[in-house]
């Protein structure tokens, strides 16, 4: 099973501090998704297509979405009948195999794109409730951590409280915020942001938005105008968009993607809120059918609890039964 | 749309049978498994599906669906009468005490939507003629007690906070005292989001119930909530007891399916859905409507009840034979333009119609406020002649309204030209409601009754 030793060896040259909040965060993914198939491996003797349909439904519980969860017991069947596979568990690293491949691709644009001369600029887009501020807040200390000086720019002047809110971080983090009153135009206080960041010479500027249902055209094109601004200050900007995606969410999540992507040229995703339950699979749908990479996931409520995306992290979190199998000699990971 | 796929995936199950003579056990499982797709797409909890589709399985071999002349859409029929069945029958209301102050409490996960709700259903009440009080107990969210303050303020409804550093017990109870002693009728406790598997946050809210003996303890759920919507609303209700259910999120473009899995696992009404930003978009919950949305087939009978509000019937019933008969001018436009504009904003409205995203046109079609006011000042720039009849606009004519409107050439064009269309898509609208208006109302207008 050399895909689990691979995966094991890839897993101790990380520190084992983020490894271990992974496998924390996804305890309850893990419970659901993993333990459910692991009982189907375990009641399964030879392949058919029972099995097959059952693996199908646990893939469609974790909201992988019923196109991705077909598209990929496809792929194991055929690889089932070409191979001649009897033993379900022979099935297994194939599937596991098959996940990383799938959240891996195209991941080497993972790391966040920041500026290495001048200002970096960050657009947070998403619909409501899915933790922008909450996720920009994080970002700043972790930004502040790495000896970066970091502007909050408070976008969000519709929701109540949201400026408070970005100003309670700011001041929790150590970042400046620049702020207009409730019920401004966002694009104007992006536009002062990046006057003041420019001024001030940060390195970062990360800048909030209201949440917006992707079916509001005319907040799409508010969006869209927050973006021309920011391109039309600083060249190149912004550097990253980056869709905040709540774990918890079904298949809308794809028509998010699309239609954030189309307004705001979305580069990556911040997954939060991924220590629930049963969460997170969604993800994968996104990856293979719009092919956006993951760049953070939330996997708690500390500032500490926003973490790089790493796809075989996030595939052992979610496979982690399996990795401590017996006839699997363990690694010193 | 996925209602149109369902229709079609399941004419095409059905199509094959055709000649067959016979309808095999093989058959039934194979539309079965196709209704059981369509609801797994909707983000319909998958032991929710497989409870459901046991049962339509069950009335569709037990009736004469094989025998039938459209199987398919017997079929689709039985799935949306389940639905309904399934998530309530009719439209459920506030408990209220019989002994006022009625105590509401508010819960459910992080960004739901809990104080926003909170504001609009104390909006709702306030508008019944009851006297709110607010009760800001999220004391950990940075500046959630100011949102809610500042919505109370908009509205005009007391709000009681202790800042954050008080006990949310404590704020709870202290809430209650106050609106006994001035006299208020019901009070409404926005709580703090937190996570179902989060015990001691989990643990608090038990106390905060213990402590104020709630009438009403509101679940509320993101519409968009994918298959954990079971695993959140089964554990809110073991450990609370919950009374009701409040969607939110629900003017977005999701299917739903979340509304019957938690109205499945936990039994409770679902009372109100969140259908905008604004204070006043909150909305008793229509299940009949609802099953409709989640098998994609638009939810026509809130427009029409919208359109109601707005326009008198005599002039509806007017509109919509020109509608039908395509004699819609100008003049018209302008008229519905006006009653529109009453009914609230335009993609909300345009969202209810069927497979309308999917409509060619569609997005020339989706108009801002501030653009319904430049669309009226064209019209009103235009000559009596020209509202009527539209084909004499020549350049000449456009340039002249261009400039009597303040807007551009382009501007003029661009509406002519979606004029054009929109009245191509009411023709098509107008059919559909001739055909349904032969049946029974206004209901389903897809199926044989």
């Amino acid at each position: 099973m050399s895909v689990f030793r691979k995966l094991k060896e890839a897993l101790a040259a990380k520190t084992e501090a983020v490894t271990a909040k992974f496998r924390d965060g996804l305890a309850k993914t893990r419970e659901v998704l993993a333990e459910n198939v692991e009982a189907l491996f375990r009641r399964t003797k030879a392949i058919d297509e029972e099995f097959f349909e059952e693996l199908e439904e646990i893939l469609i519980a974790a909201d992988v979405g019923v196109k991705t969860a077909l598209a990929l017991v496809d792929e194991l069947r055929e690889a089932a009948a070409e191979q001649k596979m009897r033993d379900a568990a022979e099935l297994k690293p194939l599937l596991v195999e098959k996940l990383v491949a799938l959240m891996d691709e195209g991941q080497e644009r993972a790391a966040l794109n920041l500026n290495p001369e001048g200002l970096t600029v960050i657009l947070f887009v998403g619909v409501n409730g899915v933790g922008k501020t909450t996720t920009i807040g994080k970002l700043a200390h972790r930004l502040k951590q790495e000896g970066k000086t970091v502007i909050l720019a408070a976008g969000d002047t519709f929701r109540a409280g949201a400026i408070e809110q970005l100003e309670a971080w700011g001041r929790r983090v150590g970042a400046d915020v620049i702020r207009h009153q409730a019920g401004a135009d966002p694009a104007a206080v992006v536009y002062d942001a990046i006057q003041a960041a420019k001024s001030r010479g940060a390195d970062v500027l990360l800048c909030d938005t209201a949440g917006r249902l992707q079916n509001k055209a005319n907040l799409m094109e508010e969006l869209k105008k927050i973006v021309r601004v920011i391109a039309r200050e600083v060249p190149g900007a912004p550097h990253e968009t980056l869709l905040v995606v709540d774990a918890t969410t079904g298949q809308n999540a794809l028509s998010q993607a699309k239609a954030f992507g189309e307004a705001a040229k979305v580069t990556g995703i911040v997954l939060t809120k991924l220590d629930g339950t049963a969460k997170g699979g969604i993800v994968l749908a996104i990856r293979r059918e719009l092919g956006v990479p993951v760049k953070f996931v939330g996997l708690g409520e500390k500032p500490d609890d926003l973490v790089p995306f790493d796809a075989e992290q996030f595939v052992a979190g979610l496979f982690a039964g399996w990795l401590e199998q017996p006839d699997e000699a363990r690694g010193e990971g | 749309m996925l209602f149109e796929s369902l229709a079609s995936r399941l004419q095409e199950t059905f199509q094959k049978l055709r000649g067959k003579g016979k309808v095999t056990e093989a058959d039934v499982k194979e539309a079965m498994r196709e209704v059981r797709l369509a609801l797994l797409e909707a983000d319909v909890s998958l032991d929710v599906v497989k409870d459901f589709i046991a049962r339509v399985r069950e009335r569709a071999v037990g009736q004469e669906v094989l025998t039938s002349l459209t199987p398919a859409q017997q079929v689709i029929k039985i799935v949306h009468d389940e639905l309904t069945a399934l998530m309530g029958g009719q439209t459920a209301k506030l408990e209220m005490a019989p002994t006022p102050p009625t105590v509401v409490l508010m819960v459910g996960l992080q960004g739901a939507g809990k104080t926003t709700t909170t504001g609009k259903l104390a909006r709702y009440l306030q508008k019944q003629g009851k006297k709110p009080l607010l009760v800001a107990a999220d004391v950990y969210r940075p500046a959630a007690i100011r949102q809610l303050q500042v919505l109370g303020e908009t509205i005009g409804v007391p709000v009681f906070t202790m800042g954050e550093g008080a006990n949310p017990v404590d704020i709870a109870k202290a809430g209650v005292e106050r609106a006994k002693g001035e006299r208020l009728d019901v009070v409404l406790i926005d709580t703090a989001g937190r996570l179902h598997v989060n015990e001691e946050l989990m643990d608090e809210l038990a106390r905060i119930r213990d402590a104020v003996q709630p009438t009403e303890i509101l679940l509320v759920v993101d519409a968009m909530t994918g298959q954990d919507a079971v695993n959140v609303a089964r554990a809110f209700h073991e450990q609370l007891g919950l009374t009701g259910v409040i969607l939110t999120k629900l003017d977005g473009d999701t299917r739903g399916g979340a509304a019957l899995s938690v109205r499945a696992v936990t039994g409770c009404p679902i009372k109100f859905a969140g259908m905008g930003e604004k204070l006043d978009a909150l909305e008793p919950f229509h299940p009949d409507r609802m099953a409709s949305r989640i098998l994609g087939m638009g939810d026509v009978l809130t427009l029409i009840e919208k359109a109601q509000a707005a326009v008198d019937a005599e002039k509806a019933a007017e509109m919509q034979q020109k509608l039908i008969r395509a004699e819609f001018t100008f003049d018209d436009f302008l008229e519905q333009l006006r009653a529109v504009r009453q009914m609230g904003p335009l993609e909300e409205l345009l969202g209810m119609l069927p497979g309308m995203g999917q409509l060619k046109g569609m997005k020339d079609l989706k108009v801002d406020e501030k653009q319904l006011k430049r669309i009226e000042a064209i019209i009103l720039s235009m000559t009596p002649e020209e509202r009527a009849n539209p084909d004499i606009l020549n350049p000449s004519r456009k340039r002249r309204i261009a400039a009597g409107s303040g807007t551009s050439l382009q501007d003029v064009n661009r509406l002519v030209k979606q004029f054009e269309e929109m009245r191509k898509l009411f023709k098509q609208f107008g059919k559909m409601a001739k055909q349904a208006k032969k049946r029974r109302g206004f209901r389903l207008p897809f199926f044989p009754t």
